[in-house]
């Protein structure tokens, strides 16, 4: 059997996060009662035109900036074409000869090294509304339709076909949500269908130039069934081509239950879109001065935080790629720092218990439920000696489960920390005299027993002292170090 | 005395300021002429006479208390049945919407409604605004108020023949290859078709997006400018619409156009397939003489790209007609077929069933010109030559204030006479299509008659030269004396007749 290489490009659509429809006032807002966020717009109603939305727009540009994509000038709004009874006016306006963006590029980095994938068409596009089947829908005899989603805006980034590997799709994948995170063009949150993406696989002998025939994979809903669908996608087309067979150029769904890929019948994949000019939008022009501006508007990116992280903050990369791999948390940890803590400190707390806990719960990081201002808090509690680290991690338990202030925490649970030294000593004797046997082993050299002794000390004080002086008094005592 | 319901707007408005004439009383003097001649006119889809007499009410209240009334408040305007209205059916003449009650207004709807006018009832027209008879009304056709044998011209027949015939003051059109100027002609009123982008066509059902646009049908020159006035205007939800504010259309009327430069393109009165009708021609020839008399200079002159605007009519106005039309599947709103086994079959039941053998004839045209593989050769084509077309304007522009030609090729054609030969109905809008293609404005007005029908005078200005054209229309109409009696004379239908 050959090498093969596989060839990955995506299709990403990121529902942008405008508080409004692309061509109307309506609201964006998901869960509310079917059709209530519809108006005669949105509605394609006879005789309605559209207005864009400013919003949509600018986020559009900024990503397309973003991507080091030329911007269209003008760009235009197109017409395309099919029926579907979720789509209202039985066209969609979308973008295909003149996209906000073309020919950009988005360096991505795999395994430390950066690779360059280009970026062939950024364009906006409003989303269709929803079918509702009900349960036994031969038996009731129609569907219905819910067009609370129609008009919202959504973002395409095509990528060209330079993925050659699971993880550099997996790469991409991350990296891409993370831009438009830190764009604020989208929340991408994958489990509210904010954000999805369509992989064009295929595969070629390794050595060859030519590109295989492509096959393009929709309903992928997680990143997991991405990885999924590539792999089985990969196989199947090795596979084909071992046998002498064909791969044809077709679209196939991911069936997860499954695990496999199945074509869509070519009924459903034959559309003659029709693509013209929308009419009723008028052609957008950009100045470079406009372009300029937008541009040095830009947030900082990914990149150049975990770039400062490291170089401002002084945290290992390690921490740096965590940190910065959610916008939030990044965003957590800049306002902490801002704050007065110790950067070193957040990390450790956010690495360390925050993510712990997190997952623990299954909450996403977007979801964390305490403000830098308690951790700040909390680390000068503990800087200023008033706790120690054990009852620091309960606080920190506790802040995250009801949102309380640390110092409220500390004080409703009468936690103080002991750090006087006579204080300590009487008991640091009570232990001694009451363990002979470990405190004559750690005299005699054995470290083992000095975790032991410490614990009990702790639990003497009802863990309030404070550990570091408890360890210097034992070792006083019994090695006279 | 005179019948109010003959009045120009401008004249009812004279007699309602001086308290001669009650808002009321006027609305009954047309509800009354509906009465006797609609049975035989046909312009009307649907009357709204409980409205208008509230509307005709709360005007004569105003003017009991002492207040200002506008220049068009209380009169009473017969509306095409494409515009959107709030609460009332709109139909565009089609068995898809017999049932489509909108519940938004247009822009233009609203506009009229904020300066008073009353809507007396919805006019009939070619379904979805697709024809130049009003034939092809899925609810029969219009005649014309001077030979009830004839069609009144279309798509917006009904708001010309209810304007011609008397059964409204004011009419509101729409034009999108036509459809305003021409049966003004046919019907001896005053059409505009401004400037694309200069009225809003939010709320307007559309036809062909880029063509499409609303205009005044009235019963003078002064009328129409008053009617751009109450609906010209920028509007935040049309964004093709212009974004500045529109002028005062009656400033220019009444002043000299001694100087007037005029061009008389030869490709508007002979062109491959069509040869405008002698009798015709000698009705614009005696026009520009007397333009001529009046101070303007007159020159023959060719914008030779003009004869492309037929074909290329047809392939961009029924791209966007297919795609326009495509949301008419019975899912949400229109007629919908029932007993159907799937969703498609509903689809295909609902359109082939709700919409007539002309919007099918242009839905299909449409869609094998935009489709894979024909794009470039058609629509793509198609949207060069508009360019060289409207260059031709741009060009002509520069020597001439205004254009001039016949509206139509001929007076008004027997009913029936055109309706199995579309390339005939077609080229009867050979004078007024290319000035769509080009987007400028162009008025048509009565100059006369040839064999006792009226004949329209085209007059043609630069992107939002509407105020020249009103006055240079004004100045002819003023001096060429075309006068409502005279109408009268020359065999209009009566009440009686």
């Amino acid at each position: 059997m050959a090498d093969y290489e596989l060839i990955v490009g995506f299709e990403v659509h990121a529902e942008l996060a405008t508080a409004t429809k692309i061509f109307c006032g309506c609201s964006t807002e998901p869960g509310a009662p079917a059709n209530t966020h519809t108006c005669p717009v949105c509605l394609g109603l006879p005789g309605v035109l559209p207005v864009l939305n400013g919003a949509a727009l600018e986020h559009a540009v900024r990503v397309a900036l973003a991507c080091h994509c030329g911007i269209s000038s003008p760009s235009i709004f197109e017409r395309k074409n099919y029926y579907y009874p979720d789509l209202p006016k039985n066209y969609q306006v979308s973008q295909k000869r003149a996209p906000f963006g073309v020919d950009g590029w988005f360096d991505l980095e795999v395994d430390g090294t950066v690779k360059r994938i280009s970026i062939v068409d950024i364009h906006l596009e409003e989303d269709a509304g929803k079918l509702v089947h009900p349960e036994e829908r031969s038996a009731a005899g129609y569907s219905l339709v819910d067009f609370n989603r129609a008009g919202v805006p959504l973002l395409e980034v095509v990528s060209g076909p330079d993925l050659r590997s699971v993880a550099e799709a997996e790469a991409y994948m991350t990296a891409m949500r993370r831009l438009l995170q830190y764009l604020g063009a989208s929340d991408a949150r994958m489990e509210l269908g904010q954000i999805r993406f369509e992989a064009n696989i295929s595969v070629r002998p390794v050595g060859t130039e030519t590109l295989g025939k492509r096959v393009e994979i929709k309903n992928l809903n997680s990143f997991r069934t991405v990885t999924r669908a590539i792999e089985y996608e990969m196989a199947r087309q090795i596979d084909l081509y071992e046998r002498g067979g064909a791969v044809a150029q077709e679209t196939r769904l991911w069936d997860d239950a499954r695990g496999e890929t199945q074509a869509m019948r070519s009924k459903e994949e034959s559309h003659d879109y029709r693509y013209f000019p929308e009419p009723d939008l008028v052609p957008m022009v950009f100045t470079d001065a406009y372009l300029a501006d937008l541009a040095a508007k830009l947030p900082e990116l990914p990149a150049a935080r975990r770039t400062r992280f490291i170089e401002a903050f002084g945290l290992p990369e390690y921490d740096a790629a965590i940190l910065t791999g959610e916008k939030t948390i990044a965003d957590f940890v800049d306002a902490a720092v801002a704050l007065g803590a110790n950067p070193k400190t957040v990390s450790n707390w956010i690495m360390g218990e925050a993510l712990r806990l997190l997952n623990e719960k299954g909450l996403a990081p977007d979801a964390l439920p305490i403000t830098p201002r308690a951790l700040a808090d909390l680390i000068a509690l503990v800087d200023d000696g008033k706790i120690n680290a054990n009852q620091a991690k309960q606080v920190f338990a506790e802040m995250f489960d009801s949102g309380a202030a640390p110092e409220e925490i500390v004080k409703a649970r009468g936690f103080a920390q002991i750090s006087d030294v006579s204080a300590l000593a009487a008991i640091v004797d009570a232990v001694v005299a009451a363990n002979p046997d470990a405190a004559a082993k750690y005299t005699a050299g054995d470290d083992k027993p000095l975790g032991f002794l410490v614990g009990q000390v702790m639990k003497q004080s009802r863990g309030q002292a404070n550990a570091p002086v408890v360890n210097a008094l034992i070792r006083k005592k019994l090695r006279g170090e | 005395m005179t019948e109010l319901y003959t009045l120009t707007a401008h004249a009812a408005h004279a007699l309602l300021t001086a308290r001669e004439v009650s808002a009321r009383a006027l609305l009954e003097s047309v509800l009354a002429r509906i009465d006797a001649v609609e049975p035989r006119l046909h312009s009307y889809l649907r009357l709204l006479p409980e409205t208008a007499r509230a509307q005709a009410d709360a005007v004569d209240a105003k003017i009991a208390a002492g207040e200002a009334i506008g220049p068009l408040e209380g009169i009473p305007l017969a509306l095409k049945d494409i515009l959107c209205t709030t609460g009332v059916p709109t139909t565009c003449a089609s068995r898809m919407l017999e049932n489509f009650i909108p519940p938004y207004d247009a822009t233009v709807v609203r506009r009229l409604r904020e300066a008073g006018v009353i809507v007396v009832g919805k006019t009939n027209m070619d379904e979805f605004a697709m024809g130049s008879s009003t034939e092809n009304s899925a609810f029969g056709p219009s005649h014309n108020p001077w030979d009830l044998s004839r069609v009144p011209g279309g798509s917006s027949g009904g708001s010309a023949s209810a304007v011609g015939g008397d059964e409204a003051l004011l009419g509101i059109g729409t034009d999108t290859g036509g459809s305003i100027r021409q049966p003004a002609a046919y019907c001896g009123v005053v059409g505009l078709k401004p400037t694309y982008g200069r009225v809003s066509r939010y709320g307007l059902i559309a036809f062909a997006s880029s063509l499409d646009q609303v205009g005044p049908i009235t019963k003078d020159v002064t009328d129409a400018a008053l009617l751009m006035n109450a609906i010209a205007g920028p509007d935040p939800c049309d964004s093709t619409c212009f974004p500045e504010a529109a002028p005062d259309y009656t400033a220019g009327l009444g002043r000299s156009i001694a100087g007037l430069r005029i061009g008389v393109p030869r490709e508007f009165f002979t062109q491959e397939g069509v040869q405008v009708d002698a009798g015709v021609e000698r009705a614009v020839r005696t026009a520009l003489d007397l333009y001529a008399k009046l101070g303007a200079e007159i020159e023959e002159c060719s914008l030779p790209n003009v004869r492309f605007s037929l074909p290329t009519y047809y392939i961009i106005a029924p791209a966007e007609a297919s795609s326009n039309l495509a949301r008419y599947d019975g899912v949400e709103f229109g007629y919908r077929q029932t007993g159907t086994k799937d969703i498609i079959g509903m689809m295909t039941a609902s359109r082939d069933r709700g919409f007539g053998m002309e919007v099918k004839r242009r839905i299909m045209l449409g869609t094998y010109v935009l489709s894979s593989g024909y794009y470039d050769a058609y629509y793509l084509k198609a949207s060069q030559v508009r360019t060289l077309i409207r260059q031709d304007f741009e060009r002509a522009f520069e020597r001439y204030d205004v254009l001039v030609s016949p509206t139509a090729p001929s007076v008004a054609f027997p009913l029936g006479a055109k309706v199995d030969d579309p390339m005939q109905m077609y080229l009867n809008d050979i004078c007024t299509i290319p000035i769509n293609m080009a987007g400028i404005p162009a008025l048509s007005l009565p100059c006369g008659y040839d064999r006792g029908l009226p004949v329209g005078l085209q007059l043609m200005g630069a992107h939002w030269a509407e105020p020249a054209l009103l006055q240079a229309a004004y100045a002819y109409e003023q001096a060429a004396g075309w006068t409502r009696t005279a109408v009268d004379e020359a065999g209009r239908v009566t009440a009686a007749g």
